[in-house]
């Protein structure tokens, strides 16, 4: 039987893979769980009012986008605006070229990562190298990262280890606090040697034009205290209306991310360093991305421009546990994943119209979610679409007779009452093994289908 | 680019135009997300001091203790803003090198950075450093070990407190303990980019 490319991916998967992105994304949600729920009487209450906020934002992006824009360059800003991903990666280059510039240390950023910037600037003679210790290593292993803050989540330390040997780094250590200190010691040296530093936004108000960042490593810090040049790729559902929203939405993307109270490093950059600082930017570049998503946007799913890219649903999803993130053949995995990178597509919608059947429904991504996206709901809705624009769906067993004999009355009564000689069905004797196994220690209810009608046509009416 | 912007916003347009009515802005207490219970009663730098041990942070409220602790780790080389060095030469003594101007070709020569924060958050331990009160990003950020010196009036209870006060400084940075990561197996090591030890000195 042919499956899902999800499901093919799945089986494949190695066991000690397997193992350990379920321990540690399992181990993660606990942590956040325990932490939300100790410290706040009502942490469900959080998300909502949350969840409220994003919507705003998303739903007045016509006014939140050229206010925040005004701001930006009040505060001295240039900013850009890229339709695509292709254009998102010209304005970089551009950018990059008319200083003169060639050398770029990266900061981790998921918008990079969709629009594929790093390739496009090293085919283009630029050096672009990741500074997260996990985006690092996927860059010197050409690999993809596999959950959205884990990007290493499907490595152990040994193949870490081998890497960084083969890279030069150092002879064969796979201790981690040995792993971590000679990528200090190598990056330190790429940042201010680096022309350009370039990061992402978690947030950005319209307030007053500050972008947030988070990071625990100190690395975007480095880029923004080491280079001259700041860019700031920024998708346009990023936007949040005002500052005070801002202690919420990161009180809740801490604990959700990594069960920590806030990240190590919060900053908020409202412009180019101030003139009597002497380290950091003295020129900064927003470019606002849409790359897909006012596609979203006008569809029935914008909900999910909200996602804040916490995480916590791929940690709490018992599908993405077992597939881990590169099942999802998208730099966007798990169940924000599964509901993003298809819509993503636009017009190729049907080559990850699979995913959104990557699901057992079980709401666990709802429930944890910081911006309360209601992700089941919009899974089905994309089942639903894949439905109506006729996406094949190899593995699902075929449901034609059953579709047949659920919408004829006639035919769906003659099947209840004919359904009464599996009550005599000699299982033992059927030329299936897997039933005797199963029939040794189980036994069917005797069927009673059509009993409820009988009820409904023979009840008192009132 | 103009043709950019345009097209884009036309887009973000024509997708709210169908909408019968926009999401509001939820109204609601900021105290919601405050940890109440943790502030309620406290001294601010009391409670600060005990909040930055818990994320792997230390803090002192005398120079000499601080001074005993470097001299102790052998941390004896070091950047001092040059504002506060006036006010520390005496205290720190013989033994140490302390240079109030930050190489950046020789970042590894300074085993500490001494500089001055904003201010600090007691509900999370955080520090904040900004570009009005700290002399130099790099030298906060290079060092193992980054000393923030702290006045005591300038601790905010909570983040909704110092949300309200980033006033018009282009870059303020919130510190909550050393610099960490777990991306490789999980494992929590502290000292990646930035300091492996985050000292507040409050004053």
């Amino acid at each position: 039987m042919k499956f899902q490319p999800i499901d093919q991916f799945a089986a494949t998967l190695p066991p000690d893979k397997r193992a350990s992105v379920y321990q540690s994304t399992k181990a993660t949600h606990e942590k956040r769980t325990k932490l939300l729920f100790d410290q706040f009487a009502d942490p469900n209450r959080l998300r909502e009012i949350a969840g409220g906020i994003k919507q705003h934002a998303i739903e007045n992006l016509d006014t939140l986008l050229p206010r925040v824009e005004a701001k930006l360059k009040a505060n001295g800003v240039r900013v850009h605006w890229a339709a695509t991903a292709d254009s998102a990666c010209a304005t970089v280059l551009g950018i990059m070229r008319a200083r003169g510039a060639t050398r770029m240390v990266k900061a981790k950023t998921m918008v990079s990562e969709e629009i594929e910037l790093a390739p496009y600037l090293e085919k283009h003679g630029m050096e672009a190298l990741e500074t997260d210790l996990g985006e690092f290593i996927v860059q010197i292993d050409h690999d993809h990262p596999s959950h959205i803050v884990r990007p290493i989540i499907h490595k152990n330390r040994r193949e870490i280890a081998t890497s960084f040997e083969r890279e030069g780094l150092g002879a064969y250590d796979d201790d981690p606090g040995t792993i971590t200190r000679r990528a200090r010691h190598f990056l330190r040296h790429k940042y201010l040697a680096a022309d350009v530093g370039l990061t992402g936004a978690n947030f950005i108000s319209a307030e007053s034009g500050r972008i947030v960042l988070v990071t625990n490593e100190g690395n975007s810090r480095f880029c923004l205290a080491a280079t001259k040049c700041h860019i700031a790729l920024v998708g346009i559902e990023k936007v949040v209306a005002r500052d005070r929203d801002l202690a919420l939405l990161l009180n809740l993307l801490g604990r959700s991310a990594t069960a920590q109270e806030l990240t190590a490093y919060t900053e908020f950059i409202s412009g180019p360093k101030a003139a009597a600082q002497p380290d950091g930017p003295e020129e900064m570049h927003v470019i606002f991305v849409d790359n897909g998503r006012t596609e979203v946007l006008a569809s029935e799913c914008r909900e999910i421009l909200r996602c804040i890219r916490c995480g916590a649903c791929l940690n709490v999803c018992p599908v993405y546990r077992q597939v881990s993130g590169h099942g999802y053949r998208s730099v966007y995995p798990g169940p924000v994943g599964a509901v993003l990178s298809p819509l993503l597509l636009g017009k190729k919608f049907p080559q990850k119209a699979d995913l959104a059947k990557a699901s057992s429904l079980c709401g666990a991504c709802h429930e944890v979610c910081p911006v309360n996206i209601p992700i089941p709901d919009l899974l089905l809705r994309l089942r639903h679409r894949a439905k109506e624009e006729s996406v094949p769906s190899p593995g699902t067993p075929p449901m034609g007779a059953w579709a047949l004999l659920a919408s004829q009355p006639t035919a769906w009564k003659a099947a209840l009452a004919g359904g009464r000689v599996l009550n005599y069905l000699p299982a033992k004797l059927l030329p299936v093994p897997a039933l005797h196994t199963w029939a040794a220690t189980h036994t069917l209810p005797p069927w009673r289908g059509g009993e409820f009608r009988k009820w409904l046509r023979q009840r008192p009416k009132p | 680019m103009t043709d950019e912007r345009e097209a884009i916003l036309a887009r973000v347009h024509q997708a709210l135009a169908p909408l019968p009515r926009r999401a509001a802005l939820p109204e609601y207490d900021s105290e919601i997300a405050v940890l109440r219970q943790l502030l309620a009663g406290r001294d601010l730098v009391e409670l600060f001091t005990e909040r930055i041990k818990r994320v792997n942070g230390l803090a002192f409220t005398e120079v000499g203790a601080l001074v005993a602790h470097l001299r102790a780790n052998g941390w004896l080389h070091g950047y001092c803003d040059p504002v506060l060095w006036p006010r520390f030469a005496p205290l720190f003594g013989p033994g140490f090198t302390v240079e109030t101007a930050f190489d950046r070709k020789r970042v590894d020569d300074y085993a500490f950075g001494l500089t001055r924060a904003a201010g600090a958050i007691a509900e999370s331990g955080t520090i904040v450093l900004n570009e009005a009160a700290t002399s130099r990003r790099l030298a906060a950020l290079a060092p193992w070990v980054h000393v923030a010196v702290i006045e005591r009036a300038e601790i905010f209870a909570d983040l909704p407190h110092a949300i309200a006060a980033l006033g018009s400084d282009p870059n303020v940075i919130w510190i909550t303990g050393p610099s960490k990561t777990a991306d490789v197996e999980g494992i929590l090591i502290e000292g990646v980019h930035g300091p492996g030890v985050q000292i507040a000195l409050v004053l």
